[in-house]
């Protein structure tokens, strides 16, 4: 393998390994702060592509505009699914919140293939993100600068709100327990619609740098990623931002560099991220940068 | 109180029993059962293939002096569903025929539970030669792979020059797997050489490994046998990597997301298909177009068109047999010959495979545009 082909790779391990990292920090987050596993993350990122989409191809809107909106909206969703899904199951056992957010997934892609239809859809992308760079012989895309970049970007406002704010506190406290919290005078649904609202709009925020990337939108198109991301998350250790970030990052070279090393291995791609997840699971549960849980 | 919920046992026991068989004995209809993929990655298949065979059914609507009833089920894109759906329209629906599915994998899952209840089942564009293998009651209107294969193998080795051809493959489905070995012996029965073969799965997005690795082999032509949104996207992260060679696919490509999806990355696509409208020969296939672009306001092409053939063939066979019973269809359609259709003249032998001719196409100014016929 020559030095071009290799930094290739390198490059194409990135733009993937940035966007699992982006997908698994919303999803970790709700994890970190409701320890609820939100199975319906892939799918609310699903939402959040369409209604952009839409905002372009229905209303017309400029690509940013309608980003926004469809951000917003999707922040929306994320609140509503809470109220609706969430909320009648917050103090049932952790089982039924997680068959819940099973129901939630399902939900979301069999009204999707309803209302939006089962074919895929070609995403725009704007020109700017579309131009194609060269440095050295490897070529990449505007968007591979931007996406770590957005990543980068979320992490921060993820981190400051949990650490910073007032909310954040809140959003910690319930972390560590929920029922001492509302005795605290705290208004929990509140706090917890707020996560769902940032984690959501992250979804929303990934799921478009996604459709960029891979320009096809569908009802089902958040199962996959939703699932690496997931994997992306455990590795890192669920509940822990940072060590997302780094386990979407891990993942994406994984995956990359199994096809690179080994062509014939390519078939066996996805096979890798899952033993990867039943791995860590076994030997390190908590993950590379989560803490210990005293189970 | 015994005797009430004896009586109301035995009663539900009496309608059980009997309504399947007055059903089927009350054929004032002929039913034809449909199961394609109207939802998940091979969507617009099931989709262009319905439309089509609605319009069939609007330019001919009895046979032997009956309706013909239609009965959709989804498969969505997925193997068991597909199973499943089979065994529905014959339990459920009583129907007399089955058209579907539209992709090989799918109808390989369904065809042994039609052939078991001996009722003939036509699939519009499953190609693997594994779909009637074995099988009495499974017939086809397309062409097979290893046909399509090796006319793609002359035609990149003889009009493109190419000599050294590298394959990404969709291992997760049989279609694909079977159509990339029968290009690979036939391009290397003519003297070029396959540098590269890598694989991928249904529903990966992310090709750029794959490619990459490819580049390294400088092959000077990729043949992609994969579904449309596959191919569409393989294309598009080809450019982006600077793998600037050829592309070569097959049917699977004609479909209208190709264009969309890949938009400017797709030009200069080449493939093996089933028809193209600037291709159409027959008297049928004048009517069925202008049926299909009235009722739908589309173009028709080549997925559509094969759902229609699919359904007439199925009426032919029954117009000679001068029956709906199912042994008897089967037997007539084992007897096609030179069938007229949308797609061409078919001839269908004992094993249920059709002969026919396929058509090149190519993607230019973002349209599919005809290249050629060649006959088998």
């Amino acid at each position: 393998m020559d030095v071009t082909i290799l930094l290739q790779q390198f490059i194409n391990a990135l733009s993937l390994g940035s966007l699992y990292g982006l997908i698994a920090i919303g999803y970790t987050m709700v994890y970190g702060i409701l320890r609820l596993i939100n199975f319906a993350h892939g799918d609310i990122m699903m939402m959040g592509c369409f209604f952009a989409f839409y905002g372009i191809f229905m209303f017309s809107l400029s690509w940013w505009a309608s980003f926004v909106i469809a951000i917003v909206l999707t922040a929306v969703l994320g609140i509503m699914i809470d109220r609706g899904a969430y909320r009648p199951v917050r103090n049932a056992p952790r089982i039924s919140a997680l068959i819940t957010a099973i129901g939630v997934s399902f939900l979301l892609e069999n009204v999707g293939l309803v209302v939006f239809g089962g074919r895929p859809k070609g995403f725009p992308r704007p020109e700017f993100l579309g131009t194609i760079h060269e440095l050295w012989g490897v070529r990449f895309l505007g968007l591979l600068i931007w996406t770590p970049l957005v990543t980068l970007l979320l992490l921060a406002f993820i981190l400051f709100v949990v650490y910073r704010t007032r909310v954040g506190r809140a959003m910690r406290c319930i972390s560590f327990d929920m029922e001492t919290t509302r005795l605290m005078g705290v208004d929990v649904n509140r706090i917890v619609a707020i996560t769902f609202a940032i984690g959501s709009a992250v979804a929303a925020a990934g799921g478009i740098l996604w459709a960029m990337k891979y320009p096809q939108i569908n009802p089902l198109m958040g199962i996959i990623p939703g699932l690496k991301a997931f994997v992306a998350a455990v590795l890192g250790g669920i509940g822990n931002v940072t060590g997302a970030m780094a386990g979407g990052l891990l993942l994406g070279f994984a995956e990359i560099f199994l096809v690179a090393i080994n062509p014939d291995l390519a078939g066996y791609r996805d096979a890798i991220a899952f033993a990867i997840l039943i791995l860590i699971l076994l030997f390190r549960p908590s993950g590379l940068m989560g803490e210990k849980l005293p189970e | 109180m015994k005797r009430l919920l004896l009586s109301v046992m035995v009663l539900s026991l009496m309608v059980c029993v009997s309504s399947p068989a007055f059903a089927a004995d009350k054929d004032d209809t002929v039913r034809i059962g449909i199961f394609l993929p109207m939802t998940g990655g091979v969507a617009a298949y099931g989709q262009m293939e319905y439309a089509g065979i609605q319009a069939a059914n609007k330019i001919k609507p009895t046979v032997l002096g009956k309706k013909v009833e239609l009965f959709l089920v989804d498969t969505k894109s997925d193997k068991i569903e597909a199973a499943n759906a089979v065994d529905r329209l014959i339990k459920k629906n009583n129907v007399h025929a089955i058209i579907g599915e539209a992709i090989s994998g799918n109808t390989i899952a369904g065809a042994p539970i039609a052939d078991k209840a001996k009722i003939p089942m036509v699939s519009p564009t499953a190609t693997n030669p594994l779909v009637t293998q074995n099988r009495q009651y499974i017939f086809r209107v397309c062409f097979i792979d290893p046909f399509q294969g090796e006319m793609a193998a002359k035609y990149v080795y003889d009009n493109l020059g190419s000599r050294k051809a590298a394959i990404l493959v969709d291992i997760a489905q049989d279609y694909c797997v079977g159509l990339a070995n029968f290009f690979a012996k036939s391009f290397i029965l003519k003297g070029g050489k396959i540098v590269a073969t890598t694989y991928c799965q249904t529903g990966d997005q992310d090709f750029t490994a794959q490619l990459s690795s490819i580049m390294a082999q400088k092959p000077d032509i990729l043949y992609i046998p994969n579904y449309y949104a596959e191919v569409a996207l393989a294309c598009k992260q080809a450019a982006e990597i600077g793998l600037n060679v050829p592309v070569f696919s097959g049917d699977g490509a004609q479909a209208p997301e190709l264009i969309q999806i890949g938009g400017k990355d797709v030009e200069g696509v080449v493939f093996t298909g089933h028809f193209e409208k600037k291709a159409a020969s027959t008297e049928l296939a004048k009517k069925y177009i202008a049926m299909y672009e009235k009722e739908t306001g589309k173009e028709a092409s080549g997925f559509d068109a094969l759902g229609a053939d699919a359904y007439f063939v199925i009426l032919d066979a029954m117009e000679r047999a001068k029956s709906i019973n199912g042994t008897k269809v089967r037997d007539a359609l084992a007897n096609t010959k030179n069938f007229q259709a949308i797609s061409g003249t078919i001839n269908i032998g004992a094993d249920g495979n059709a002969v026919k001719s396929l058509v090149l196409i190519q993607v230019k100014n973002g349209n599919f545009t005809y290249l050629d016929t060649v006959n088998p």
